[in-house]
């Protein structure tokens, strides 16, 4: 079972190295080739990474029958981990903040205590090892009815838990909603903050059965040794993710 | 572990029973069911159907109407199946619309279609041993299933030509709204989750299932057209009500009227996302690249198909198909085919897919 997870996917992230503990992944996607199948590995392999690791995962965009059937055919059950307080699912796919009333930062200041709450709850040795996972950050913004600022804030007080206590923070948003705005703040921060950006793009000669898009995963180690980027295929399958570098698909 | 099956799951295309006689659902894979668009080409092009809780977006061309006719098939074969139904619309009189819906054809009709369909394949019928023998038999399995009495309960074939029987719509299950003069969306949402609270899942066999149909959403005519963020938090709260339950909402918007952001993320908010345009009249360029152009009405692009519980994206032979009439009364959708190059320069190219859009393939082979 070991050597099947050490495909390329696996080594770009860095999962036998070192984890992602302590690092904001950010994953980013498009109409055409969706990244969710990122999500889907980063959180199986988190828990695997440490016995009393823990995830919190602000879902957004699916329920949680949607990720519960996905991870069970990649060998992961996530009712069963939620039952074991491992995994803290929280739903907020009707989350909206009113246009007049409590401004936004109130709203999200709630969610952000939400998580932070999970976190202390958990046993003291535990908080080391505990994954936050936002999918994704596009809806933020509409819940905030279009205010940057307040999902910006919001990001940032997210990324400061990397530091604080060792999580780790992944992300998902869609790159092509930025691309025609004269200023895109969030992605342009995010980008700027992450230690690790992973892309997920159409391959440029257009669909393919056999190959899904292309990846990208950058590693930006602050510090002395350069940015390492890491560029190969992929194609998704139901129980796993091949991943080959371009024009070796068998 | 993957490789062990005969029939990558990606490719399985269901070949599933409908699950009560009369109830127009069918089961999909991953614990999900379709229900029927109303454009039985759609239905295969889709791998069933629109999946019940999704979100259908249509994106309108300005210059062609186009997108009416997914809409109205879809409404018409929701009132078929006695499906309740939630029609909004900017126009003062949304009920009058219900008045051009198509009605499904009578049985005669149906079964010359059928054979013509067969006659034109056979031209392509020779290449299609190139393809993946595993791909035939589902296609084979799929024809057999249209002929028979299921399918046709699943999904009628609709002719545009007939006006819908008054006591489909005229029932207490059709509600119309118009969105004209409301300044928000408020209470369109309040009335939508409304309706779908009728049909909120539960782990027990679905009884009925409920159609959404916004059109020309965010059309100009609306005075909240130029409120983006209200738009796009409109169709966020739709899209997680529609997830909870058992029903389809299917949205048209003109994506041309919003910025592209905007536009963007509403493209990636929808499950399945199609778009519809226009060919242009008398095109000398198209009509050579072509064959069957002067048969076409306009292009259906076929972006993203709804994946839910599943991670693996449905990759397709085509996404380009051109909507036409057959008879002037049937929406077909067939693939593009390239036009036969001229004789001097060696054999003749057929671009043609096997995508079951309008392959029916026969029991011949050469």
């Amino acid at each position: 079972m070991e050597h099947k997870e050490l495909n390329l996917l696996n080594e770009a992230l860095g999962f036998h190295n070192n984890n992602l503990y302590g690092r904001f992944v950010l994953v980013e996607d498009t109409v055409d080739t969706t990244a969710a199948f990122v999500l889907h590995q980063i959180l199986k392999h988190s828990f695997s990474s440490h016995p009393s690791s823990s995830v919190i995962f602000l879902a957004l965009s699916h329920p949680f029958s949607h990720y519960d059937r996905i991870l069970r055919k990649i060998g992961c059950n996530l009712a069963a981990q939620r039952d074991n307080k491992r995994f803290f699912f929280i739903d907020m796919l009707m989350l909206q903040f009113p246009d007049e009333g409590k401004p936004n930062d109130v709203g999200f200041a709630a969610v952000f205590e939400k998580i932070e709450s999970v976190i202390k709850a958990l046993p003291q040795d535990n908080t080391k090892f505990v994954t936050i996972m936002i999918d994704d950050i596009s809806f933020l913004q509409v819940a905030a009815n279009g205010s940057s600022n307040d999902v910006l804030d919001f990001l940032h007080y997210c990324y400061t838990l990397t530091s604080e206590y060792g999580c780790a923070f992944i992300a998902l948003d869609h790159k092509d909603i930025y691309l025609n705005e004269e200023k895109p703040a969030i992605i342009s921060e995010m980008e700027y903050l992450a230690d690790i950006l992973v892309k997920a793009e159409p391959l440029a000669t257009g669909l393919a059965k056999d190959v899904h898009g292309q990846l990208m995963v950058l590693h930006k180690q602050h510090g002395i040794s350069p940015v390492k980027i890491h560029n190969f295929h992929f194609k998704i399958k139901e129980n796993s993710i091949e991943c080959f570098y371009p024009g070796t698909k068998i | 572990m993957a490789a062990t099956r005969t029939r990558g799951s990606s490719f399985s295309r269901n070949v599933s029973t409908v699950t009560s006689q009369n109830s127009g659902l069918k089961h999909g894979p991953n614990g999900t069911t379709f229900l029927s668009s109303g454009i039985p080409d759609l239905d295969k092009i889709l791998g069933g159907g629109y999946t019940l809780g999704s979100l259908v977006m249509i994106m309108e061309d300005a210059e062609a109407p186009h997108h009416m006719l997914l809409l109205r098939n879809f409404m018409s074969q929701g009132l078929i199946h006695k499906h309740p139904l939630l029609y909004a619309s900017a126009s003062r009189d949304p009920k009058g619309f219900l008045g051009t819906l198509p009605a499904p054809a009578s049985a005669k009709e149906d079964k010359t279609r059928d054979l013509t369909n067969e006659k034109d394949l056979r031209i392509a019928w020779q290449y299609k041993k190139y393809f993946d023998p595993q791909l035939n038999i589902s296609s084979n399995n799929e024809s057999y299933l249209c002929c028979t009495g299921a399918q046709q309960d699943y999904c009628n074939d609709l002719d545009l030509r007939k006006p819908l029987d008054r006591h489909f719509y005229s029932g207490m299950n059709v509600g119309c709204v118009s969105i004209q003069d409301s300044p928000d969306l408020a209470s369109l949402q309040d009335q939508c989750a409304k309706f779908l609270s009728q049909f909120s899942r539960n782990e027990a066999n679905i009884s009925s299932a409920g159609r959404i149909a916004i059109q020309s959403f965010c059309s100009p005519q609306c005075k909240f057209a130029n409120m983006e963020w209200h738009m796009l938090s409109f169709i966020r709260s739709l899209k997680a009500m529609a997830r909870s339950s058992n029903a389809v909402v299917l949205v048209s918007f003109p994506p041309s009227l919003l910025s592209p952001s905007c536009s963007k993320r509403l493209q990636h908010m929808a499950d399945t996302l199609l778009s519809v345009r226009a060919i242009p009249d008398e095109d000398k360029e198209m009509a050579k690249l072509l064959t069957g152009y002067q048969d076409m009405v306009g292009l259906l692009n076929v972006h993203k198909v709804a994946r839910l519980n599943t991670q693996v994206p449905v990759i397709l032979e085509t996404t380009t198909f051109s909507i036409k009439l057959h008879k002037r009364r049937y929406l077909v959708l067939e693939c593009l085919n390239q036009a036969p190059v001229d004789g001097s320069s060696g054999s003749s190219y057929n671009t043609s897919g096997s995508c079951s859009g309008s392959t029916k393939a026969g029991s011949l082979d050469f």
